[in-house]
């Protein structure tokens, strides 16, 4: 049994959530890039210049991409033959995002509770999802959060009946219904199966999959770019004043499900598409 | 793209012109506010009491910006989604608010308000916070400091870019 202290997990989540809050990964990076190359319309072409100048300032001056520095979301894959010592795993999660909205002077967006709203003033608690797997090593993986696009994410229980085409439709509809509010270009990440709540995670851990991954099966890497293809043809643009750059990629993750079901679930992300991961 | 310097006061009449689609770039004097600081100031007013900063000629800017680090006058300090403050921004438009900065679309109610008075809803572009704060030169919470980011503030802004959204005659670019 190997023996890993979850301070090594305090230490890499501190760093990780200041690091990403700064500098866009590659992938997304490079695709706004490839989105300006395409871009007809004037004014969308303006707006990825200013979002490319923001993306170089961040990095250099070490100022939060956006001022939404997220909703801290943590996951884990803990491989089965690792022992945790040193105290709790959660309690050090949330210490290591504590340390590092601070340290790295990062916003305090998360209240204590939904309907009495008041901030905990170090934005713990974190969202933290737990994977075992096999193998003895352990894989972290910080995802914050903005809320101006989660709040554009929905999830439908469809019949089997409404099929393919129903899944397309509901895609579309969400991105069209989001409009200019989740700051396109975004980013899509889709579950389809499962149930009601593996859905959703489903569709959040789709976000954390590079923009140029590919789904391995045919049948669902076709529809994700005939997907993507679809929705910059709706026209909506950077920041939702028209152009050909509605979304920049979107991954979908399947799952089995029940025989009377088809759930669906479409995660909204902007364009500071945040994910960084290590692997202890 | 062609760019119209603004500078305070933010009266009607200087954004009367004001087209939408227009690059715009802001100086002077504008206010933070936003959900829970426009419920405040909302329950403010209908209590009879004085709101936080003078309404009249007014520019709120939606905002929670990051905490500014040393040497700093604010942090990242990007728009938030508008849609949020819709139930509030009438209350305030009649009151003399001239200018709003966010982001996204907004309701009908927040459109005939901002004709009625003559006001003018810009855009800032969202997840450019970095960018932004450049063009903020001094920032000083004036008010509800116990909301953190949600504070009200008081900003000196230079050249602020924004882009005209809803225009006071009612034209909406996100509705082209």
């Amino acid at each position: 049994m190997r023996e890993l202290d979850v301070t090594k997990i305090r230490d890499a989540v501190c760093t990780m959530v200041q690091e990403v809050n700064y500098d866009l990964p590659a992938d997304v990076l490079c695709a706004i890039k490839c989105a300006k190359g395409c871009e007809r319309n004037e004014r969308a072409a303006y707006i990825l210049d200013k979002i490319e100048e923001n993306i170089r300032i961040a990095g250099e001056e070490h100022i939060p991409l956006c001022q939404d520095t997220g909703l801290a979301c943590v996951f884990l894959e803990v491989g089965q033959e690792v022992m945790l010592t040193g105290g709790y795993l959660y309690d050090a999660i949330n210490e290591g995002v504590r340390r590092g909205y601070g340290d790295g002077y990062l916003r305090k967006s998360v209240v204590e509770d939904p309907l009495r709203r008041v901030n905990t003033k170090d934005n713990t608690p974190a969202h933290i999802h737990v994977d075992i797997v096999p193998g003895d090593k352990v894989k972290v993986t910080v995802a914050p959060k903005g809320f101006g696009s989660e709040n554009m994410s929905r999830i439908k229980m469809f019949p089997p009946s409404a099929g393919e085409q129903g899944v397309r439709d509901f895609i579309l509809e969400t991105v069209r219904l989001a409009g200019g509010n989740p700051c396109p270009p975004i980013v899509l990440g889709v579950g389809i199966g499962g149930t009601f709540d593996s859905v959703a995670l489903l569709a959040k851990k789709a976000l954390m999959l590079p923009l140029d991954h590919k789904n391995e099966d045919p049948f669902y890497a076709k529809m994700e770019e005939e997907m993507l293809a679809a929705i910059n043809e709706l026209g909506i643009g950077p920041q939702g004043f028209g152009g050909d750059t509605t979304a920049l990629g979107i991954n979908i993750l399947t799952a089995p499900t029940h025989i009377a079901g088809l759930p669906v679930a479409v995660n909204v992300n902007c364009h500071v598409s945040r994910h960084k991961e290590v692997i202890l | 793209m062609q760019e119209i310097r603004i500078e305070a006061p933010f009266t009607r009449e200087k954004f009367a012109s004001l087209r939408a689609g227009d690059n715009v770039l802001l100086t002077g004097v504008i206010y933070t506010a936003r959900d829970a600081a426009h419920k405040r100031i909302v329950e403010t007013i209908a209590a009879g009491n004085e709101p936080p900063f003078p309404l009249q000629d007014a520019v709120i800017y939606y905002v929670g910006p990051t905490p500014a680090k040393e040497g700093q006058a604010i942090g990242s300090a990007g728009p938030t989604t508008s849609y949020r403050m819709d139930a509030y921004a009438p209350t305030l438009l009649d009151l003399g608010e001239t200018g709003m900065i966010g982001k996204g679309p907004r309701n009908e109610a927040v459109k005939e308000a901002i004709v009625r008075n003559g006001a003018v809803y810009f855009a800032a572009i969202g997840g450019a916070g970095a960018l932004i704060s450049k063009s903020i030169k001094e920032a000083e919470v004036i008010a509800y400091d116990d909301l953190g980011a949600e504070a009200v503030r008081r900003l000196v802004v230079v050249d602020m870019p924004v882009i005209v959204a809803i225009d006071s005659r009612g034209s909406d670019l996100y509705e082209r």
